[in-house]
Order: C-alpha cells, then sequence, then structure tokens
C-alpha cells in the first residue's frame, strides 16, 4: 500500500481574506477525522502564507535566499496531506472529496504523488 | 500501461470501483444491523454496487457516494426483512428492531449518521474475528469483509488457492448464521477475551506479511499494510481500549523498519545489520505517540502488545544495535513473560539477556527450553543456541546447532544465512 503526498495548491490572491468560513473549517475536521479513521491519513497541515516563507536555492554553486511572498508562482502549496491507500485511484478519490469540501469561489488543486519507497 | 479509455462513463466506472472499496466495509456494517447476518448484507451490498454500476454512468457519480451505495443498500435490507416478514414470523424481532429504528428508514440523513456507522462497524469488525470461527476463517473474513480485500487477493496473499478461500468465506458465513451469533459489541465478562481474538486477527495478518521477505509477490508484504490499516481503524473506534494503541504502536515499529529488512537482492538482513537510516521515522513517530497513548490508559499495568511495542521502541530509539537499551529489553521480556508466558517470549529474552548481561546466563534460559515441545521445529532455537555457543568459544558444537537450525528453516534465503553461520563458526 504505497503512500502519497497530496500537495494542496492554491493561488494566494484568491483565498477570502478572512480565510475559510466556520463552515469550511467544520467540514474539513469531519472529513480528517473520517480519513484519519480510515487508517489512510498520517499526516497533514497547512501552511502559513508565503508572505512569511523563504526560498533558499541553490544554483551555479551559489546559494541564495528569497524572502516571500512569492508571487511570480501562479499556485503555491499551501497545505498537504500524507496519505497511504491502496493505490492512486484511492488517493485521488479522497482529494476529490477534501476539494469539494470548498465553496464555489475557491480555486484549488491537490497535486498528488507516490512517495518513492525503499 | 494500456490506455485507458477515458470519458464520463468511463471515469464514473472508475470511481465506482475506488468508492466501493473504500466504503462497502461500513455499508456492509450499516446493512448487517438491519439484517443480522453479515452474509445477506454482502450481497446487499453487492446489490448495491450492481445499481451503481447501472445508474453512474448514466447519471453521473452522486456527491456523496458513500451516502448513496448506503441509503440504496439499506433500502434493500428493508424491503428484504419486510418480505420475511411476510413469511416467516420467528423473524419478528428483527421487526421490532425495525419499529425501533423507525426513523432511520425513511430520513436519508440519518442514514448516514457517523456515529451509528461507526457502532456498526465495530459490530462488523467482533462478529467477523468471533471465536466461533477457526483464526484462519477469521482472517479471511476480516480481510474481505474489513479490508475491502477481493478473494482472489487474499489468496494470492495466503499462497491458498482461491477456491480454498472462497469456501472458507463461505462457511464462515454459514457458521455464523447456524451458531445465531449477535451482530453485537460485546460488553461484559467475555469483552477482553473478544478483543483479545479481534488483536490476534490483526496480529497474525500482519505476521503473515512481515514472515514473507520480499518475494515475486509484493501481495504479502502489503499485508502488513492491511494490518496496519485494520489496526488504525480500530484505534479510531476504539479509542478507550489501552491495548489497541498498544497493537498499533507495535505494528507501526514494526513497519518503520520494513525498507532495512531486506538486502540488494532480496535477502533478509537481521536487526542488528540494518542500516538504521532506511527506518521510517514518521512511522516511528506515530508507534510512539500510539505506545503513549496505552501507557496513558493503562498507567503501570502495560498489557502484552504494549509491552512488546515498548521493546520495539527501544530498539527504535538506539543509534545501533550495540546502544540498545538490553537490560531495558531483558526487563520488558521478564514482564511480558509473566503476563503472557509463552517458549517464543523465552527465547527472545535470552537473547536480550545475552546482550545485557552474556552468554551465560541466557545460555541457561535456552536449555530450559531444550525440550519445549512447541519449539521442537523452530529453527530459531538451535540458531540463538549456536550464536551464544559461537560467543563462548564452544564452536564445534555452535556449527551443529546452525546446521540444525539450517535444517529446520523453511525459508530458502534464511537457509542460506544459517548455513554461512555455520560453515563460519569454526573460523
Amino acid at each position: 500500500m504505497p503512500r502519497y503526498l497530496s500537495m494542496v495548491r492554491l493561488d494566494e490572491s484568491t483565498v477570502p481574506a478572512e480565510g475559510p468560513s466556520p463552515e469550511l473549517m467544520q467540514r474539513m475536521g469531519d472529513l480528517l477525522e473520517e480519513i484519519t479513521k480510515a487508517g489512510v491519513m498520517l499526516d497533514t497541515a497547512g501552511l502559513m502564507p508565503t508572505a512569511q516563507g523563504k526560498r533558499v536555492r541553490w544554483e551555479g554553486g551559489e546559494l541564495s535566499v528569497t524572502d516571500g511572498p512569492f508571487t511570480e508562482t501562479k499556485e503555491v502549496v499551501g497545505g498537504y496531506a500524507l496519505m497511504q491507500c491502496k493505490d492512486m485511484a484511492e488517493a485521488v478519490e479522497w482529494a476529490k472529496r477534501f476539494l469539494k469540501m470548498h465553496e464555489e469561489h475557491w480555486t484549488v488543486t491537490c497535486e498528488v504523488r507516490e512517495i518513492q519507497e525503499g | 500501461m494500456t490506455p485507458q479509455p477515458t470519458g464520463p462513463a468511463q471515469s464514473a466506472l472508475n470511481a465506482i470501483d475506488t468508492v466501493f472499496r473504500l466504503e462497502s466495509p461500513r455499508v456492509i456494517a450499516g446493512v448487517a444491523r438491519i439484517v443480522r447476518d453479515v452474509g445477506i448484507a454482502e450481497e446487499l451490498a453487492q446489490d448495491a454496487l450492481v445499481a451503481a454500476l447501472e445508474q453512474w454512468p448514466r447519471d453521473g457519480v452522486p456527491d456523496n457516494p458513500g451516502a448513496w451505495l448506503m441509503a440504496t443498500a439499506k433500502h434493500r435490507a428493508i424491503d428484504l426483512v419486510r418480505r420475511r416478514e411476510r413469511y416467516a414470523r420467528k423473524l419478528a424481532e428483527v421487526g421490532r428492531d425495525l419499529e425501533a429504528a423507525g426513523p432511520h428508514l425513511d430520513e436519508p440523513s440519518a442514514l448516514h449518521d457517523p456515529d451509528d456507522i461507526d457502532d456498526d462497524l465495530l459490530r462488523l469488525v467482533f462478529t467477523a474475528c468471533h471465536p466461533v470461527l477457526s483464526a484462519q476463517a477469521r482472517i479471511a473474513l476480516t480481510l474481505r469483509l474489513l479490508g475491502g480485500l477481493t478473494t482472489p487477493e487474499i489468496a494470492r496473499a495466503f499462497l491458498a488457492p482461491e477456491a480454498t478461500v472462497a469456501q472458507r468465506i463461505v462457511r464462515a458465513k454459514r457458521t455464523l448464521a447456524a451458531k445465531a451469533v449477535a451482530f453485537e459489541v460485546p460488553y461484559g465478562p467475555d469483552r477482553q477475551a473478544r478483543l483479545n481474538s479481534v488483536l490476534e486477527v490483526i496480529y497474525l495478518i500482519f505476521n503473515e506479511g512481515y514472515a514473507a521477505t520480499a518475494g515475486d509477490d509484493l501481495l504479502r508484504p502489503a499485508l502488513c499494510e492491511d494490518a496496519l490499516r485494520l489496526a488504525r481503524q480500530l484505534a479510531g473506534l476504539m479509542p478507550k481500549e489501552p491495548e489497541v494503541h498498544g497493537l498499533v504502536a507495535l505494528l507501526e515499529l514494526q513497519e518503520s523498519r520494513a525498507a532495512a529488512r531486506t538486502g540488494p537482492s532480496g535477502e533478509p538482513v537481521l536487526l542488528k545489520d540494518q542500516d538504521r537510516r532506511r527506518w521510517n521515522r514518521l512511522l516511528i513517530t506515530r508507534g510512539f505517540t500510539a505506545l503513549g497513548r496505552a501507557n496513558a490508559l493503562s498507567p503501570g499495568a502495560p498489557g502484552p502488545y504494549a509491552l512488546q511495542a515498548a521493546i520495539a521502541a527501544c530498539h527504535a530509539q538506539a543509534y545501533s544495535y550495540e546502544e540498545t537499551d538490553w537490560p531495558k529489553i531483558a526487563t520488558l521480556y521478564a514482564l511480558l513473560a509473566a503476563r503472557s508466558p509463552s517458549p517464543v517470549v523465552e527465547l527472545n529474552r535470552a537473547v536480550a539477556v545475552s546482550m545485557a548481561d552474556g552468554p551465560e546466563p541466557a545460555l541457561e534460559i535456552v536449555d530450559r527450553l531444550a525440550t519445549e515441545p512447541a519449539l521442537r521445529d523452530y529453527h530459531l532455537l538451535p540458531s540463538v543456541r549456536g550464536d551464544l555457543l559461537r560467543r563462548l568459544g564452544r564452536t564445534a558444537e555452535a556449527r551443529a546447532e546452525f546446521e540444525r537450525a539450517a535444517g529446520l528453516a523453511r525459508n530458502e534465503r534464511e537457509r542460506g544465512l544459517l548455513l554461512r553461520k555455520a560453515a563460519a563458526s569454526e573460523e
């Protein structure tokens, strides 16, 4: 049963200023409980806005550090879920259920990637 | 990879397969509460699947596919019970349950109450693991009804013919019906014994995968993950049971070593030779968390699974085999031997004692096990004894023990390892 990292990508400029609605938080909490109880969720968290992030880069033998926000990237990682699923289809199914929680004005992408084992 | 046909109909079909596998344990559990028979419940769940296969590709996948399957299966269950009532008065009791569950039948919202679903799932767990069934039957039924594995998958994982496993599952369902096993969670004097039966089933599934070294069929090691998933589910359903968390902790910690347990060509790598950098830190952390829960729920009185998890935790904390807290492990094995004595526990205790206090006191423990019938064909007894004799400089005896162990080992790779030890013992 492989493990999958679902990276929740969103356009920070479309995120409501007041953040997710209380109803959305409630639905997310219920779903998180369900995925955990299914024995699937290994770890999950939301990330602080990129305004508080840094990028550390290695290029041409030189290190550079850039402060956020990362405006040149349209969709940035805003959270992640690490899940153990039977196959990619199951991981995608959970990602769909997570996305369906959101109101229509959200634009969110889950990039689901299998973790390399061994 | 063959190209998948695309389009809404095909994607609906793919979604149905995935959704059904995810939801079937809950649907079966919810339906079993109505019809009081897991065999019939499984058939009705399959009927709901057939209905989905007919309707979803045509009408699209419903917003809440799990609830749709549950409602469809439950309505069929209620129809069935009502038909039976008309024909058979002896099912009046089910009718009374139906009256009691009255509002459930007509309110779609009540069809998906999470607390109800958890209770039903727990009933299904205890029914599938009921002691009236043989261990083999419990394992097959649990993997099928709760793990969502197909019969061919179970057969391949246990290296058994498909027909045998199918027959085993059919017989198990018949036994449950014939013995009128109640579809309930036990509360009362036999609760602990019944819970132990559940934990044992999950542990056996895990061990079946754990003992199978990486071979041609990856389904066997996958059993470890199926067992771990079942254990994690059980912890969600029974958060107050210390031994459930103890089992989760033990399996998380055992599984954390999976990547290091086999070498490049699939040969087994012993604990002392494993590259500990390949141990999975996330699973170790989860193991410690679960062990903390187990200990908090039963302070000062750890059960057998929590004790085994505590031993695994000692290994997980050590940067190398030599740096392991062997005295603590020896103490934990002594506690385990007092709680649930077994020759295998004694043998493991001997290994810990040999690391903590030297080979001599360990050899005394091992020699007391020489006449133990349960270990007569157990290759690890002469293997451990060979190690101790070699450390005491009794090389000729050590060689003989390794050769005896090689003769008993059932796994080709282990046999090779023991023969190499025999050859090296007199160098």
